[in-house]
């Protein structure tokens, strides 16, 4: 038994720990375009910030290749599967047999059709080498204008700020960090990043990046407004990156479509972590949603699976967590309902910057967000996990004093014996 | 695998057991030296009061951690020779999405540090202290 692993990120070690739970012996080997071992990518923003070093980005320690049994062919680029022959095509013309094969390529950032994009000057913020290229820039240029103010557009934004460099950001909707929360928590966020002297322009997009003899100049909003910059940061999302399966007849839609196995149409062929669609734990649809606990989480089911254990992926569950200029903030589930039929509650108390909110759909809760006040936040995240009726106890649950006595005595009881 | 079970019914309420944690994890451990002298960092566990009621709430080291799942530095992971949720502080960056995770609420955030703080069953001993300072075996240390 041979199993291959496509991709560098969290789902493949994920997929290492699940195989290794069944199978101690059989050889795993990883192939990545990046020449990293799996880094934690979202700490590019604290190593471009300063705040760490490249040595402490590994996410697993050196040994656990060599104690999992794991051969790392780094730097290499799958470019093709040959289902038929089950062996995974190398740009450099070598072909990787597999009995089981995982593809966990991610995502790859969406770039719009702006005009002017093409060139140098222009930035993405996904990888240990756009954050490499970002730290090159510091101290040799002075203006940066960061195109999507979402998790990853504001991380890259304060970094840079804080490394001395103006920073602009522009996004197109009306509130930053427009997925995973709501007007109230980007108002409180924005004005503490406008505290610190970072320019935010919501309602707004990059017309055209202008270019003098090649070289960025500055940007033109679609009202017309200016600003000059030396450079673009493109940081408005990610795609699921499926080249890979083109001609292998995997059934794809956004994404890399799996079943509650991680297995794709094709059997013995495997998808998780920001390329799939998995199955989503609310909604109970497949859906792509790329977060780090859903890739490891997918990765680790998908390589059960591929081991023989025959496990049934429970369904990720939203959540981002992330703190900016002292401010933490958290989003769990449906935080932002699309439509009137949900209860929302809310606590705000804007001169300590601290926001609270609760979603319940028929007594159930559903949803949450919280911004400044985040203690034991987790009990929020095993309810909705665990679909709980709240509606005799959410006004406990709103409190800052959020605990598990919050919760009637048999749900507590059954928790803490596990 | 051993892990720490409270017994509400019992639970006098009086945070020996966080007393205990904090002097374990101290430089010293010893009680004088870690509370007036050293750098004072929160206990792992939670004690709560609610009226009558008072109970200690501990780490489950889960079958499947959330707070592992969810880590985006690999400072959480879990020992699979002993069953143990351990995190490495050096590698911690406080994004707090353990936090944010477990449904528990028992990994605390060390603002002072920017790092969270959680139960590591104490690994210098035998008996984990908060359960050895229990006066009135509210905690028990078993496999169930």
């Amino acid at each position: 038994m041979k199993y291959v692993i496509i991709g560098n990120g969290v789902a493949a070690i994920g997929a290492v720990e699940g195989i290794r739970q069944t199978d101690r012996q059989n050889p795993i080997t990883i192939i990545a375009a990046e020449p990293y071992a799996t880094y934690g990518r979202p700490l590019i923003a604290n190593l471009l910030r300063g705040k760490i070093h490249e040595a402490d980005l590994a996410y697993r320690p050196e040994v656990f290749y060599r104690d999992n049994k794991v051969t790392l062919l780094l730097g290499r680029t799958a470019t093709k599967i040959d289902v038929a022959a089950r062996r995974a095509l190398l740009e450099d013309g070598d072909k990787v047999p597999y009995d089981k094969l995982l593809i966990a390529t991610g995502g790859k950032p969406f770039i719009p059709p702006i005009q002017g994009k093409d060139g140098p000057d222009v930035y993405t913020f996904t990888t240990l080498d756009d954050a490499k290229k970002l730290d090159a820039l510091v101290g040799k240029i002075k203006q940066i204008v960061v195109i999507g103010g979402g998790l990853i557009g504001l991380k890259a934004a304060e970094s840079l700020h804080d490394r001395g460099l103006k920073v602009t950001v522009v996004e197109l909707a009306d509130r930053i960090l427009s997925t995973a929360f709501d007007q109230t928590a980007g108002k409180i966020i924005g004005n503490r990043l406008a505290e610190v002297g970072i320019e935010v322009i919501t309602e707004s997009s990059v017309k055209e990046i202008v270019r003098k003899k090649d070289r960025v100049k500055g940007i033109i909003l679609n009202d017309g407004h200016n600003r000059g910059c030396e450079a673009v940061v493109i940081a408005i999302g990610v795609i699921p990156d499926k080249d890979i399966v083109k001609g292998t007849g995997i059934e794809t839609n956004r994404g890399i479509v799996v079943n509650d196995y991680l297995e794709t149409s094709v059997a013995g062929i495997y998808a998780a972590g920001d390329v799939a669609e998995a199955l989503d734990l609310l909604s109970g649809e497949r859906r792509v949603v790329p977060i780090w606990p859903n890739a490891y989480n997918q990765g680790q089911y998908a390589g059960r699976n591929m081991a023989g254990a025959r496990v049934t992926y429970k369904g990720g569950l939203p959540m981002n967590s992330i703190e900016f200029y002292g401010i933490p903030t958290m989003s769990m589930g449906m935080a932002n309902p699309a439509d009137a039929g949900y209860e929302v509650i809310t606590r705000l108390i804007p001169e300590k910057n601290v926001y609270r909110k609760l979603v319940l759909k028929d007594g159930i809760l559903v949803g949450a967000m919280l911004i400044g006040e985040v203690e034991r936040a987790g009990i929020l995240t095993g309810l909705i996990r665990n679909r709980v009726k709240v509606n005799s106890f959410k006004e406990e649950l709103m409190k800052d004093t959020l605990s598990l006595s919050s919760l009637p005595g048999e749900i507590r009881a059954e928790w803490l014996n596990k | 695998m051993k892990k720490v079970y409270a017994r509400e019914d019992v639970c006098i309420g009086c945070r020996l057991c966080e007393i205990a944690c904090i002097v374990e994890h101290s430089i010293s451990k010893d009680i004088i030296r870690a509370f007036k002298q050293e750098e004072k960092r929160p206990a792992r566990n939670v004690v709560e009061e609610c009226g009558p009621v008072s109970f200690s709430v501990h780490c489950r080291h889960c079958d499947e951690p959330p707070c592992v799942q969810v880590c985006i530095s690999g400072a959480i992971v879990k020992d699979p020779a002993t069953g143990i949720v351990n995190h490495i502080p050096e590698k911690c960056v406080g994004c707090w999405s353990c936090v944010m995770a477990c449904p528990y609420g028992v990994i605390k955030r060390d603002t002072d540090r920017g790092k969270v703080i959680k139960c590591d069953l104490c690994p210098d001993r035998d008996l984990p202290a908060c359960v050895s300072a229990c006066p009135n075996e509210a905690l028990l240390y078993e496999e169930k």
